[in-house]
């Protein structure tokens, strides 16, 4: 974890007389922006600033980590963040529309005050990525710490960091694409390889690839060499179908990255809901390498 | 340490005593069965009890909880905006707690206190409060505190420890803070060898434990094989069970919760409730999947969570003291004691248990 620095008052508590913040408290924010993603309207990005001075600093994280998002009278949900840390002044999380919470958050009009609680959970392995080549292979709505983690890596500060990187993204349509007009800027770059993927369109200007996202890595995905790591969210059929994918170009079960999800509720590893045998998602994830994962019950 | 000597008969007046600068709780019997309570004035603890029906888990943790309050109020500069609420932060003194119940303290605190976070509201709770245990002369036959992470005069988390001799109680003083709740009530008398009596009287409740558990392979065996054990234990253990949830929430080690805002007009308040892997609400997703979808799946949870998970991950022996509480209290005879000992014994080549009672 990063540590944190506690600095406003009110977060301030002692325990045996050493002053800890009360992890369960979220920052106050302010939506500063709503936009709606996906052409069915299930998908929107908030962006949030920081109400508190300092909290912005407090909030320091990664690429992979996530929050939980909070509104009082309903309570809190777990969601990525979908902004990079190289990317000041915000933080922006896309949410699908799904249950009891964010329903309401879909609701919620830009200067609506709420709350975010985090960072949480360990973030894209980072120090084991530098200087490897990188692999993103995500599907559908599962793209929003790939994003963060895209949007880091090509920040002029960070690309050198790393050899090539692929990202292979699919969605049902060209509407369903998250960030289009991000991937269409990137697809014109040349320092990052985009294979932007759909299931199907009959749109005849459609200048990208068509099929399922399996099948684009099969052709797309450069071989697992020792210094290529993928990283594949998506939905658990997309998942599925990559691995043997993944498998036959050579990927070692090391190499494969993976986030999870599960219920939650603390975001700390506290309340018990999210463990996959002893690992708690939350907290010793969400990320995993698929090594790892062979090694616990497939409890998510 | 130091062991003085408090006569039954002085025990009201040092309770007395200590009213002032503690708020005392201890077992009183209500509707047939023994529970903690807070004390008025004057109310003695009913120190003539085997054990409570419910652990003591609620003294530092209830079972619902205020972790925040908010106002609704849109007019209300701190619209929406969490504040902790004022919390009661009095000196407290546990009297009577049994050695498994503090024990489970020890357990669940792994859980409360981490070094990346610590939970303010237990860990608060656990400062302020002194705890005067009772040693157990008379253990339960449901009792195998012996052969789990505890013992009936185990007083490795007590702060003065009472062992009942008779016409007096001999107690002793583990810590600064049982020194301190001695001298507030006036409990001074030195107990001159009284070692070996306490000695004697923990040999003989040992004795008295007439059932135990194997724990010795749990570490060595493969998280997954025991994972995958259903035909050899889980299908078998969880075939009567209903998932009611009772020995989740008699259990001291137990320590999972919910989070869940309540609304009253234009206030709110965000409250944690004590939650059950029992329940299917427990690992549901939003989007309809739920992971542990079957009752097996749940029975599994609780014991591999005591029993593999917490060894493996702690390792600090097994996340239960023996109170035997979850025996006792299930409605369809689920014993954890016998499948601990299958889990201990099973054999992944051979699919079965060696122990399987």
């Amino acid at each position: 974890m990063i540590p944190r620095h506690v600095a406003v008052q009110s977060r301030r508590d002692r325990i045996k007389g050493v002053i800890v913040h009360n992890p369960y408290l979220p920052y106050p924010v302010r939506i500063d922006e709503i936009t709606v993603e996906t052409e069915d309207k299930s998908l929107k990005t908030f962006k949030f600033v920081f109400l508190n001075p300092g909290d912005e600093d407090n909030f320091a994280y990664r690429a992979g980590q996530f929050a939980e998002l909070s509104i009082a009278g309903l309570g809190e949900i777990p969601i990525g963040i979908a902004s990079s840390p190289t990317e000041k002044g915000f933080v922006k999380f896309t949410v699908f529309k799904t249950g009891k919470v964010t329903s309401y958050l879909h609701a919620m009009k830009e200067g609506d005050v709420m709350g975010v609680r985090g960072p949480m959970g360990n973030s894209y392995p980072w120090d084991l990525l530098e200087g490897k080549n990188v692999v993103i292979i995500g599907g559908g709505f599962a793209f929003t710490t790939l994003r963060s983690s895209i949007v880091h890596m090509l920040h002029p500060d960070n690309r050198s960091k790393f050899k090539d990187i692929h990202v292979i993204y699919g969605a049902r349509s060209p509407g369903m694409l998250l960030y289009k007009d991000e991937l269409m800027a990137w697809a014109e770059r040349d320092d990052i390889h985009m294979h932007i993927t759909v299931d199907g369109t009959d749109d005849p200007d459609w200048k990208y690839h068509k099929g399922f996202v399996p099948a684009i890595t099969e052709q797309e995905a450069p071989p697992g060499t020792a210094d290529t790591y993928a990283i594949v969210c998506g939905p658990p059929i997309m998942i599925k179908f990559t691995q043997p994918v993944l498998d036959k170009l050579g990927y070692g079960h090391d190499q494969i990255i993976m986030s999870l999800e599960n219920r939650m509720k603390c975001g700390i590893g506290i309340c018990g809901h999210c463990n996959i045998g002893k690992e708690l998602v939350c907290k010793d994830g969400p990320v995993f390498t698929l090594e790892e994962l062979n090694k616990t019950p497939k409890e998510y | 340490m130091k062991v003085i000597q408090i006569d039954k008969s002085e025990l009201e007046a040092g309770l007395g005593k200590l009213e002032k600068a503690f708020r005392l709780i201890g077992p009183v019997k209500e509707k047939g069965y023994h529970l903690f309570k807070t004390l008025d004035s004057g109310q003695k603890p009913d120190l003539d009890y085997m054990n409570t029906r419910l652990s003591a888990r609620s003294i530092l943790y209830p079972q619902s909880e205020v972790m925040f309050e908010f106002s609704l109020d849109k007019a209300d500069e701190q619209y929406a905006i969490l504040r902790e609420p004022e919390k009661d932060s009095q000196p407290r003194a546990v009297i009577g707690i049994r050695p498994c119940d503090a024990d489970a303290y020890a357990v669940v605190r792994r859980n409360f206190d981490t070094p990346e976070y610590k939970d303010p509201y237990w860990l608060k709770n656990f400062e302020a409060t002194t705890l005067v245990g009772l040693a157990c002369s008379t253990p339960c036959p449901t009792c195998f505190c012996t052969s789990a992470v505890s013992g009936p005069f185990s007083d490795k988390n007590l702060d003065i420890m009472l062992v009942d001799n008779g016409d007096h109680y001999l107690a002793r003083i583990a810590t600064e803070k049982g020194e301190k709740l001695a001298a507030d009530a006036g409990w001074q008398r030195p107990a001159e060898g009284a070692e070996n009596r306490i000695e004697d009287l923990k040999l003989a409740a040992e004795a008295k434990i007439q059932s135990e558990i194997s724990t010795d392979n749990l570490a060595n065996q493969s998280l997954n094989d025991l994972y995958e054990a259903e035909a050899a234990i889980w299908e078998p253990e969880a075939f009567a069970c209903i998932n009611c949830g009772t020995c989740t929430h008699a259990c001291p080690t137990c320590w999972c919760f919910d989070v869940q805002d309540e609304t009253y007009g234009k206030s709110g308040f965000r409250m944690r409730n004590w939650d059950s892997c029992m329940y299917p609400l427990f690992s549901l997703h939003a989007s309809g999947h739920n992971p542990r979808g079957t009752k097996t799946a749940r029975v599994r949870q609780r014991f591999m969570h005591k029993l593999k998970y917490y060894v493996d991950k702690f390792e600090q022996g097994i996340q239960c003291t023996g109170c035997g509480r979850c025996v006792r209290l299930c409605p369809v005879n689920i014993d954890i004691r016998r499948i601990c000992n299958k889990m201990n014994s099973y054999d992944p080549e051979t699919c079965s248990c060696a122990v399987t009672s």
